[in-house]
């Protein structure tokens, strides 16, 4: 009785469904911590479809940069600055307008590229092709650092082979990049020390508090 | 499991009301994964229970008092049960001014970011809920999301001190991760996988093996990265997020009964996870100081049964589970030693120490590797890597190549595979594996 499902396609809609609701819950929620967390929870879903599709080092990425990293940032400034015109925001009509326009193309695009290609359009049974594909894409992406492309390998024109180097080039590019955002921001951020006054890197947060409320609480 | 479960335990139990269960059959499988599940959760909440009672003896003794000695007898050993009756008791108390959904949702957000990152976490050779390719990757990422619980009930009590204490845990977890991160790489770039039952087995054998004693980088990283760990667990000194002296609790402040105990479930949960984590990074996994099972357990790539093999494992993951609470005593013992930090020192100590001293160490790690200096280790480590990955390829499915799609894919792998046929067949342990190639798993003879 069971085995007539097909497991893989319902993890899949399962969690493709759960990506798309909380989208639709971050537009629709008026609510900013809200939305961060219904953001939390559709960038979540969308690394288990990553590890359902078999690549599980982007799946974990995904949960390392975007969910923990990006967003508990995110829900940090968004607490500095949660005030009373945050907790319940208008979106203006115009903007839902552009947004619809804006996003309705982008979708269109998506859908029809995606119909395009022919092996996606209906989910196969292949226990076996699920396997091959669930491979072992962590060491690929490794090997593909160091210069072999195991996705390619196999290409047929050699002039064409010659294009697909390993990606060490571009990915030292982006880190020194980073690095240089990185230090960029801790100069922007830094505190300005004036000749002569020490100033002490962090301030303890309940120093802002009256010492005389803290006697009442107790 | 669920093979053995379907062909002995249901045929023999059901058999006979004419019911027929093939080996694959959806119920042996489901009760396979009950059984891990249930298991599983037991480890984080009876270690709860155990460890909170740990707690209390020793903040007791290292305060020369006794801790708890009526609950239960002796040694009051059934304290915590007591106080888990009592947060049961407990009225379920929310502010007016909380975010109701939030407020309800963060403990358990707390408590299954811990809980899932056990779903990649090896307790002996095989024994792992999901053997995960990128398994040390996979748990520091999970564990990261544990914040967002703390962070969701700072925000969600609407209460000062509640706020601040999210606010302290986001600036401390975010920064405690690239340290912490860091100290993952040299044991994963030593070993060169990611797959923690891998790694475990690359240190078999007598204590010289363990990572730690590789070389004296290792030695210094493994100190930071207990320091980092505790930090990224929200533990004392690092515990600003609950600051009893400054924020009357911090992030649970307005947490009562039950919804509180989960805070606490998936704090210890955590602390076990990053001890067990040490515990395969750099010292051994199950493999012990002595290696006193080593002719009984499986070889590599064994998929049947026999009392041998499990007596070892067994014996493997009491191994693991001594080594990770030692772990976490010696968690609580700095608890009830060290003063609390100031947020200041929290960051600084993180910036300033730990994050130089973890690059320091990854760059000290990478030259004695690449220069090749003597390592107390006897063990040979990529032999078992390339065994191990040998087995694995050996018991995948295999795709059937009538598909387009699937056919290529097939190629490819042969493709790669082709260059390292040489190396493979010399090794004999990958011969011996051919001949045990069966589509059972290797968690299949848990």
């Amino acid at each position: 009785m069971l085995d007539a499902i097909n497991w893989h396609s319902f993890f899949f809609l399962l969690f493709g469904a759960l990506t798309c609701a909380f989208a639709l819950g971050v537009l629709l929620s008026s609510n900013v911590v809200r939305m961060a967390f219904y953001l939390v929870i559709s960038l979540a879903s969308t690394a288990a479809l990553f590890i359902l599709a078999g690549a599980t080092f982007v799946g974990a990425m995904q949960i390392m940069i975007y969910v923990g990293g990006t967003l508990v940032l995110l829900i940090f400034g968004v607490m500095l600055t949660a005030q009373a015109a945050f907790v319940s925001m208008k979106t203006k009509s115009s903007d839902w307008v552009l947004a619809a326009l804006g996003g309705g193309m982008l979708l269109a695009l998506l859908v029809v590229t995606a119909l395009s290609v022919p092996e996606w359009r209906s989910p196969t049974r292949d226990a076996g092709q699920v396997a091959a594909v669930a491979g072992d894409s962590a060491t690929q992406l490794g090997w593909s650092l160091v210069g072999v492309r195991v996705d390619k390998s196999n290409q047929p024109n050699a002039l064409l082979r010659n294009g697909m180097s390993g990606y060490l080039l571009p990915f030292e590019i982006i880190s020194m990049h980073l690095l240089v955002v990185l230090v960029g921001a801790a100069y922007l951020a830094r505190t300005r020390k004036k000749v002569g006054v020490r100033v002490v890197g962090g301030v303890d947060e309940a120093d802002s508090i009256p010492s005389s409320s803290m006697e009442v609480v107790r | 499991m669920a093979d053995n479960i379907n062909r002995h335990v249901l045929s023999w139990l059901l058999g006979g009301l004419g019911f027929d269960f093939p080996a694959n059959h959806w119920l042996g499988i489901l009760i396979a994964a009950l059984i891990h599940c249930v298991l599983v959760l037991h480890v984080v909440a009876v270690g709860a229970l155990v460890f909170i009672w740990m707690e209390r003896k020793i903040a007791g003794r290292i305060q020369d008092r006794l801790g708890p000695t009526r609950v239960g007898g002796k040694f009051g050993w059934l304290q915590t049960l007591a106080d888990g009756l009592k947060l049961i008791t407990k009225e379920d108390l929310m502010p007016g001014a909380a975010d109701p959904l939030l407020f309800k949702l963060a403990p358990y957000i707390s408590l299954s970011a811990s809980y899932t990152a056990y779903l990649a976490l090896p307790f002996a050779s095989g024994w792992v809920g999901r053997e995960v390719n990128t398994a040390a990757f996979f748990v520091l990422a999970v564990l990261g999301l544990e914040v967002f619980g703390v962070i969701l009930a700072g925000y969600a009590s609407g209460s000062k001190w509640s706020l601040f204490g999210g606010m302290r845990e986001a600036a401390q977890v975010v920064s405690y991760e690239v340290p912490l991160g860091l100290c993952v790489i040299v044991p994963v770039m030593i070993c060169g996988t990611m797959n923690l039952v891998t790694i475990a087995d690359m240190q078999k054998g007598f204590a010289n093996n363990w990572l730690i004693f590789n070389d004296p980088f290792t030695f210094l990283l493994f100190w930071v990265y207990f320091t980092c760990a505790m930090a990224s667990v929200n533990r004392a000194p690092f515990d600003l997020a609950e600051a009893e002296s400054e924020l009357v609790a911090g992030f649970h402040t307005e947490y009562s009964g039950l919804r509180w105990s989960l805070f606490f479930m998936a704090e210890y949960g955590s602390m076990f996870v990053v001890s067990g984590l040490a515990a395969i990074l750099f010292f051994g996994g199950w493999h012990g100081p002595i290696p006193l099972f080593q002719s009984l357990a499986y070889e590599m790539g064994e998929v049947d049964w026999r009392w041998g093999g499990y007596l070892a494992n067994l014996a493997g993951c009491l191994n693991f589970i001594i080594k990770t609470v030692i772990g976490v005593t010696v968690m609580i013992w700095v608890r009830w030693t060290l003063p609390r930090l100031r947020i200041d020192q929290v960051i600084t100590m993180c910036w300033k120490y730990c994050v130089p001293i973890a690059a320091f160490c990854f760059m000290g790690a990478l030259a004695w590797q690449t220069l090749g200096l003597p390592t107390p280790a006897r063990v040979n480590r990529t032999e078992v890597r390339e065994s191990w990955s040998v087995v694995r390829e050996l018991q995948k499915p295999v795709a059937p190549p009538e598909d387009v799609k699937s056919g290529r894919t097939a190629q490819d792998r042969d493709r790669v595979e082709s260059p390292e046929a040489g190396r493979q067949a010399s090794l004999s342990v990958g011969s011996e594996a051919a001949g045990a190639r069966s589509a059972q798993t290797l968690g299949g003879r848990g």
